[in-house]
Formats: C-alpha cells, structure tokens, sequence
C-alpha cells in the first residue's frame, strides 16, 4: 500500500513479516503487513490470539523478543526507518517519539516507588526539568487523567491502587513525553466491566483533546470501532480486512470479519430466539499457516481459487474498506451465506417453556463462607440464599471479588459453607458419589482444569469409570466415545494429550467430562471467557445444545452481560458478598432494577452500542474485610439516598413475579429514575457519576 | 477395534518422539556432551575395573612404596607400595554405589513426605515443616558423626544415613510444586467426581511434579557424591583396604609433603566426577525448564 503512504504518517508499516524461531525451525506469526496511521489518527487493530497484534506492537517498539526474526518489510516512525536502528536513536524514539500502555498494568510498573516519582522520572528524564517542576507536571498529568485526588494518588505505590488506577497511571506515563504515537495493547483485558468502561471513556477522551495518534490493540471490534476511526482485522498474522471503523463493524466484507461479529450475542439476544453463529474450526496453529488464504479451511464461501495464493487485501466496490478475500464483493449476501452455512450445524433456536416452579435441585439458604488470612477474615459470600431449579439456567453475575466463583464452589461442595445450608439434589443425593454423579462443574480455564499428563481418552474414560459404577470396560469405550462425539470431538482427538489441542477443544473435553454421569446441575464458572470470540460461540452453542437435550439445570457464571442474558432464564447479581437482585433474566435488564445492575448493564460494551445511557460507579471498590455499612453499595452507588442507605441494611423489593433486588428505593420509584433516558438520564449522568473523579473531569468534559 | 490398535501405536509413537525430542536437545548442549562422557567413563570403570586395571590394586610392595610416577607405576605408588593407578580406577566403585542408592532413598522419602504435606497442608504440614528447619539447623557432619558412631559404619547405614538426610531437603523442594498444583482445576474437578485423596496425590499430581523432581535427583546426587567422600574421608564412611577415594584422600595426607601423587590422583578423579554430574544436572535443568 505505498501508494497511501504519505508525509503525514506517523507510523507507517509495509510489508512487515516476522517469524520467531523455536528449537530451530522459523514459525511465521506476521505475514506482509502494511497500514500507515496519520497524525491524529486512531487505528485499531483487530484479532484473535495469536494473529500476531502484539507482535506488530512490539516491533514498532523495537522491543521484539530475542527469538523474533523480521523477514522483511519496513516500520517508519515519523519517516524513520525502526529496523535495524541503532539503540540509542531507539532509545531516544522511545522516550519521545513512542508510548506504549501494555495489557497489565500491575507488572508494569515499579513497585517500589511511588507513583508520582515514576511519572516524574519522566520528565527528568525527558525534558531535563528539576524535580519540581517535573512533580508539578506529573500531577498536571494525573489531573488529567481524571484522578479524583491526583495529590495522594502521587504519593501512592502501585500495590496500594486499583487496577483501573494503575492503568491511569500507566497511560499518564505513556502521555507525559508527549509522544507522537501511543500504542495500547489491550488495556483494559484485565479489568472488571465498570472499570474497563472508565478507562475506554478516559482514552476516547484524551485522544480526541490530544490528538496523538494511536494504535490500538485488542481482541474486541466493538470497542475498537468504538475509539478508533479506522480498523484492521488480521487473521493467522496477515491483514484479511481495513477500513474505516463504523463500516467495518456494520458492513464487513470478509468473511473473518463476519464471523467475529456473528459470533458475539448482540445486546437482547436470547437463546429461545436466536443461535449464536460461531466460526467452524480453529484458527492455524502457530507457524502452520496455509499457502492460500488462511481463513478457506473455516469459510463458507471459499473456492478452489481461494487455496492457490493468499488474497491480496483490495478495495471493495461501493465502501472505503479493503478486504483480502476473492469474493468481497458478493459482501451483500456473504452475511447471508455465511449465517445459512452456520446454521446447518445445530438445530433452529426454540423458546422454551417457563422453568421456574419445577422441583428445586439446588437449594442454598443463609449461606456464610469466610476466608481468613495473616489475622483478617474476609466473608466472601455472606447470608446468601437462592434456589436452582430443575431444567434452568441461573446467570450469576458480579465483578471479581463479588464472590460468584466462591458460591460457585461452595455449591459444588469444594468448599465448605461457615453457616447456613447448602443442599443439593433430594434425599437419595446422600453419598460422595451421588453427589458427583448428580452436580458437575465446569471451571474457566482448561489449561488447568485438565490434567496435562493424561491424555483425552483417560480424561473421558476415568471420570466415565467414577461417575458410572457398574459399567464393563466394553460400556465404559462406549460411553467414552458417546460423550466424544456429543461435544463434537472427533476420535483422533482421545488420543493427544491437552497440550496438544487448542483452548475450544479443551474446554469441549472438559465440559464432555462434566457430562460423563449424567448429571442433573452443571456449575459452569466462566467457560468461555478464557476463549477466543470465534470459539466462545461454539462452546455456548454446545451448552445450550447439551442443556436442552438432557433437561439440565445451569449455574452459569459470567462477567459479560450479554453473554449471561443471551443463556440464562433468571439472573442472579451479585455484589461484595451480597446477593443484591435475582429475577427473570428479561425483567431484571429492564427497570426498575439495582442501580448496580444498571451501572453493570451502562458498562457492558454491547449494551453501550445498543444506545444505553452511561452510568459509571463512583470511588473505588471497597475491601470484603471491612465492608460498609447500611446498604453495601452506598459508597457506590449511583442512586444513593444518602444517609439511610449508609446506616440501614436495604430490604428486599419485589420489582415483578419473581423478581427481587436489594434496595431502599421502592420499584415504582425506582423505575421512574431508571427511565429517564437517554437524554434526561445522560444529563443526569454529567452531573453526578460519570467517572470515578467526578471534579477533574467536569471542565474538560464541558467543551467536549 | 482397530481405531484402538491404531491408537495405541500412534501413543507409543509420539511419546517416543518427544523423549527424542528432548535428548536430542540435550546432545546439543555441550556441557552435557562433556558431562554425559565423563559420568560414563566412570560408570564403566565402577563395574569392569577388574578389566581396566594394570595391577592388582591391593597388592603390596614394600619395596616400591611412595615411588613418584614412573613407568611401571603411572600414578606412583603409594605408602604400602601400592599402585596408585589401579587404587585410582578401583576407587570409583564405592561411591558410584553409595551415592545413586543414596539419592533414590533420599528423591522416594523426599516425594512421599512433600507430596503428603503439600496436599493435605494444615497442621500435618505446618508440623512436618517445622521438623524439616529443625533438622536442617543441624550440620549434617555432626548428624553424621553422630549416628555413624552409634550404628557403626557399613556402606548400608552410609547409603541411609545420606538418604535420610537427603529427605527433607527433597520434601521441601516437591512439596512446594503440589502447593502449586493442588489448587488447580484439574484437582478440584477430580475431587468433584469423588477421587480418593491417595489417587489424587500419586495419579494426578505426581505426574505433574516429575520434572522438578528428576532435576532435583540429578542435583541430589552431585551431593551424595560430595557426601560419601566427605564419610570416608573422616574414617566414618568406607573402611580399609577399599581404595575409596575420600578414605585414600584422608590416609595419603600424611604424605602429602613426600608423595603429593597419592593424594593429587584420587582427588583429581572425584573433582571430575562430581563437576561432570553438575553439568549433566545443569543441563537437563535448562532443558526441563523450557
């Protein structure tokens, strides 16, 4: 793409490959990348795991591991040539040129100074200021971005912040040299929802008052089409699609691209009405890419011509977007094509009948588990009661450290509760065995819930043996190669050991071995969200197959909104240990509901999309040691009533049938402050809680 | 069924290519290479000594005692006119038996007890902890001193002397990689379909500990070899006539001014023994860890 290249450019890339070597043989990660950003520019780039976005970053940083070999191609910064600079020219681009805000935050920064003076240092360093004047400037910069107290903040240590804080400061540090260029590599993969909205409005903020250029880095298209103005999808490390952020999001033109946003629910998707679209297949393994287009071996569309030569990335007729397939421009119905292909593999989505007022198989009253460490005792969940039912899915949704995985386990008897009464299954679930046999769970991340040195078969077959006494060698093969083929495993997969399969088909393995007993309730913490998006639909779609055939009840954890309302038939919110709403799944996203969920709902970046008012949470999270008093969300909470809610523990309302939250502002009143929206509601917004430190922020916000 | 048979030779396949995968890694190391050769050569030598060696290592010649290196006797000889050559290639036997049996006693009571205490914790393992720092406080010379003087000195009580003190050491090191592993997935979804604690401990989690282990044997027996020299040389370990090489190093210092080469041989043989068992244990660490 040369010919777009211009003097404007801050960063261009053409034709970037690189390859990292491993036990002497070369694996191609990027393949022929070019894309240029101009002054001002916001360019996001796109991708799953392994399609070689981090790579890119750290080439433009020079910073690339020892094992990396660049094959060819060039990185201008500013008009200079990056590869093969010298160190101290690189050193000095960096400082002044290039910032780089990396995924995790905690790691990034020096634990034993304190913040302000590691901003600072960049000042000395960069602009040869005294230290007053370069204290003075960070505390500018943390002003910024939007510390509500920048001056304590500067005489913090990293471990005494929040995660959402240090990456504040992070992108303070990142901003101080004024660099032309700011790359963000996932920011925000780590942090829970509310905070991972917090630091996207800060960065969409300081870009649009700054106007550095960026790139940005992530697995999400909805929240880079969100901050950027243009967009690059790679796949398998080459570039399959870029153009201008709306048309990419809302008229791709690869069938990658298609395939990525047909496998997120959209925001009021339900599994009754909709099945999610997952891409076939998994993406190449490492340094395993094809001579042809990488994509052909999952797309619907692909022909004979697709196999010979890698697509060249080609305007389409009619947008601005480039896309590297041969048939972009039957972009029209290739939508179309894909969502007939798709399918075909499962059957047609079917409401199902009301669930609740069947027999209860989980039954959790007034349950206390306490965690105590070095003298301090936290309560994870405290006084929690809830009841699954036969042949439901139960969304349990919560921020980390509200307790959701703890109750999790506490069910699945892998804890012990301190106080109240767990019961699960009837009379006859008495022994170990029938306990296993009738509750199973599934955790979040494979890699470690399977054992690495067993290969699938014994995987299968073990928990086949245990949760089927009474089976011979012959049934037990049978039912092994059963349970295989209901996860859709194929049988040359029993013999690899995990680490030979990819994230999908581990957590396939591991959710058919939950299924081996035949079980009643499956606890499922997180299964997907360790998984690429193109997967994750693959493994919901499996679930909500699996539960329909064999009438299950689901305890299905999640921190993603949409993902948690496109399975569940009730939701249950969680926060600080509290249960704080649970209704049907359809009532409990409409008002009146708890302000939490509602600022939950205001942070999920679907729902944002969807055209939802922004609620942000105030201050930071408070500890479970010492929770607050009277309502444990006051400190919070966006509807405060100020002294009531500090010193009275709420009640319970009944918002509808079924349907209960945790407040002191009653349902009809509550519903009234909830429907003021957008307008009204946003305005509200600006004036109360839209960021964390609201004082900072209201001058800048005025012009913007 | 034959997608069975298949299956079974596709396993036995690939496990072998991955162990060929690894010691080929280790070939191309060079200070394997090294360490690799001069472990044999003494391995060799502990078992076809009999064949290697120009004279009978025992067998006296007043006459020709505390001769320097001579052709007839490359080494010299030694105070009893002994030839210290054959002394040398002989020497070997009684440590590269001690030692291995040694480190398998110390690496199998090291693995039980970390394994037991890092699965179950609480206070067995708070317990057992607190008596592994008790007994590593104690100089192991002074244990030794001690037990050896009250059983009385056999190769047997020098091989469970060292393996006993060998355990906690290992039980520290294993017990700290089931911390680990216990609280992963992988145990808590065996614990959920009702495994017993002892399968969990030896199928799932043994497993899954073997390389720091397999490290830690090739590191133990470094030290085991170190150790029983350290035992013969105080005349607590190999009594004589054996050409031990600590027990050769501690009756030849007397000579040290007169006939150095008494001392020099068997000395130069256990430095090389101990370093190249270093290097083999370097390396496979580098290799493991990767």
């Amino acid at each position: 793409m040369s010919e777009l290249r211009s003097a404007d450019d801050v960063l261009s890339v053409s034709n970037l490959s690189i390859s990292y070597r491993r036990r002497a043989r070369a694996m191609r990660v990027v393949s022929d990348v070019s894309f240029s950003i101009r002054r001002g520019e916001a360019y996001g780039l796109v991708g799953e795991s392994g399609c070689g976005k981090s790579t890119i970053a750290m080439a433009v940083m020079a910073y690339l591991a020892d094992n990396a070999l660049i094959d060819g191609g060039s990185i201008r910064l500013l008009g200079d040539e990056v590869i093969g600079a010298r160190a101290a020219d690189l050193r000095e681009w960096r400082a002044s040129r290039v910032a780089m805000v990396y995924q995790d935050p905690g790691s990034s920064l020096n634990p034993t100074m304190r913040v302000g003076r590691q901003l600072a240092e960049v000042y000395r360093y960069h602009d040869h200021v005294s230290w007053d004047a370069a204290n003075a400037s960070a505390l500018t910069m943390f002003e910024r971005v939007q510390f509500a107290d920048p001056r304590t903040i500067l005489e913090r240590y990293p471990h005494e912040l929040s995660g959402g804080q240090q990456q504040r400061v992070m992108i303070a540090m990142a901003l101080a040299a004024n660099p032309a260029l700011l790359i963000l590599d996932e920011p925000t993969t780590g942090l829970d929802a509310t905070v991972e909205a917090e630091i996207l409005d800060l960065v969409e903020e300081l870009l649009r008052d700054i106007g550095t250029a960026a790139l940005f880095i992530s697995h999400n298209l909805a929240i880079v089409s969100r901050l950027c103005d243009r967009v690059g999808v790679l796949y398998a490390g080459r570039l399959v699609e870029e153009g201008p952020a709306s048309e990419v999001l809302h008229t791709p033109h690869h069938p990658y691209s298609i395939g990525l946003l047909n496998s997120i629910p959209h925001w009021g998707a339900t599994k009754d009405h909709l099945r999610l679209l997952p891409i076939p297949g998994d993406p190449p393994a490492l340094g395993q890419i094809p001579s042809g287009c990488a994509f052909a071996s999952r797309c619907a569309i692909a022909e004979d011509a697709c196999l010979a030569a890698p697509p060249p990335l080609a305007p389409c007729s009619g947008v601005h977007s480039l896309s590297a397939c041969l048939r972009r421009d039957d972009a029209a119905d290739l939508a179309a094509v894909v969502a007939k292909n798709e399918a075909a593999d499962g059957p047609a989505p079917v409401a199902t009948p009301v669930r609740i007022g069947r027999e209860a198989v989980v039954e959790v009253t007034d349950v206390i588990k306490r965690f105590s460490a070095h003298g301090t005792t936290l309560t994870a969940v405290s006084d929690l009661s809830l009841t699954l039912h036969r042949g439901e899915i139960l969304g349990l949704v919560g921020e980390s450290g509200s307790g959701k995985t703890t109750l999790a386990r506490t069910i699945a008897g892998l804890y012990r509760a301190d106080g109240g009464v767990v019961r699960v299954g009837d009379a006859t679930t008495r022994s170990r065995r029938e306990r296993a046999s009738f509750l199973q769970m599934v955790f979040q991340n494979p890699d470690t819930a399977l054992n690495a040195k067993f290969r699938v078969a014994r995987l299968l077959g073990r928990s086949v043996k245990r949760l089927n006494p009474g089976l011979s060698a012959d049934e037990r093969q049978a039912k092994v190669l059963d349970v295989a083929r209901s996860v859709k495993l194929q049988e040359s997969h029993l013999d690899l050991l995990p680490g030979a399969l990819s994230g999908g088909l581990k957590q396939r393995v591991a959710i058919g071995r939950a299924f081996t007993g035949d079980p009643t309730v499956v606890v499922l913490d997180e299964p997907a969200s360790a998984l690429d998006v193109s997967v994750q639909a693959t493994i919901l779609n499996l679930l909500v197959d699996l539960q329909r055939e064999h009438d299950l009840a689901y305890l299905f954890i999640s921190h993603d909104l949409s993902v948690v309302r496109y399975l569940s038939d009730r939701i249950a919110v969680m926060y600080l240990g509290e249960l704080v709403e649970i209704g049907p799944a359809e009532s409990v996203m409409r008002p009146p509901h708890h302000p939490y969920t509602e600022v939950l709902l205001s942070a999920n970046a679907a729902a944002i999309a969807a055209g939802r008012a922004r609620i942000r949470l105030r201050g930071p999270s408070p500890s479970l040691a010492n929770p607050p008093s009277g309502c444990r969300f006051h400190t919070r909470c966006p509807r405060s009533l100020g002294e009531l809610c500090a010193t009275v523990a709420p009640p319970m309302q009944v918002a509808d049938a079924g349907h209960q939250y945790r407040c002191h502002i009653e349902p009809s009143a509550l519903a009234t402050l909830q429907s003021l929206r957008p307008d009204a509601a946003a305005a509200r917004d600006a004036e109360t809680t839209t960021d964390t430190d609201a004082t900072t922020t209201r001058s800048t916000r005025g012009h913007s | 069924m034959s997608a069975l048979e298949l299956s079974s030779r596709s396993r036995l396949d690939s496990r072998r290519a991955r162990a060929r995968a690894t010691f080929g890694q280790l070939l191309r190391s060079a200070s394997f290479d090294v360490g690799a050769v001069i472990v044999v050569f003494w391995i060799v030598d502990a078992i076809f000594w009999h064949a290697l060696v120009p004279q009978d290592p025992q067998a006296l010649n007043p006459l020709a005692a505390l001769q320097g290196p001579t052709a007839a006797h490359w080494f010299g000889t030694d105070w009893l006119g002994r030839d210290v050559f054959s002394r040398t290639l002989a020497g070997s036997t009684s440590v590269l038996e001690i030692a291995p049996l040694a480190t398998l006693l110390g690496i199998a009571g090291g693995t039980v007890v970390g394994l037991v205490t890092g699965y179950y914790g609480g206070a067995v393992d708070a317990l057992v902890m607190r008596l592994v720092d008790a007994f590593l406080a104690f100089p192991l010379v002074i244990i030794a001193v001690l037990v050896l003087s009250l059983l009385g000195t056999s190769e047997i009580t020098v091989i469970v002397l060292i393996g006993v003190i060998f355990t906690p050491v290992v039980s520290r090191t294993v017990r700290s990689v089931v911390l680990v592993e216990r609280d992963k997935e992988y145990v808590a979804s065996a614990r959920l379909r009702g495994e017993g604690d002892w399968y969990i401990m030896t199928a799932e989690i043994l497993p899954n500990v073997t390389t720091p282990i397999i490290v830690e044997s090739t590191v133990r027996l470094g030290y085991a070899i170190f150790t029983a020299a350290t035992l013969s040389f105080l005349s607590l370990g190999i009594q004589q006539p054996s050409p031990d090489w600590g027990l050769t190093i501690s009756l030849g210092r007397q000579y040290l001014q007169i006939a150095p080469w008494i001392v020099l041989f068997p000395a130069v043989a256990l430095a090389t023994l101990v370093v190249a068992v270093n290097l083999v244990a370097d390396s496979i660490q580098q290799v493991m860890a990767q």
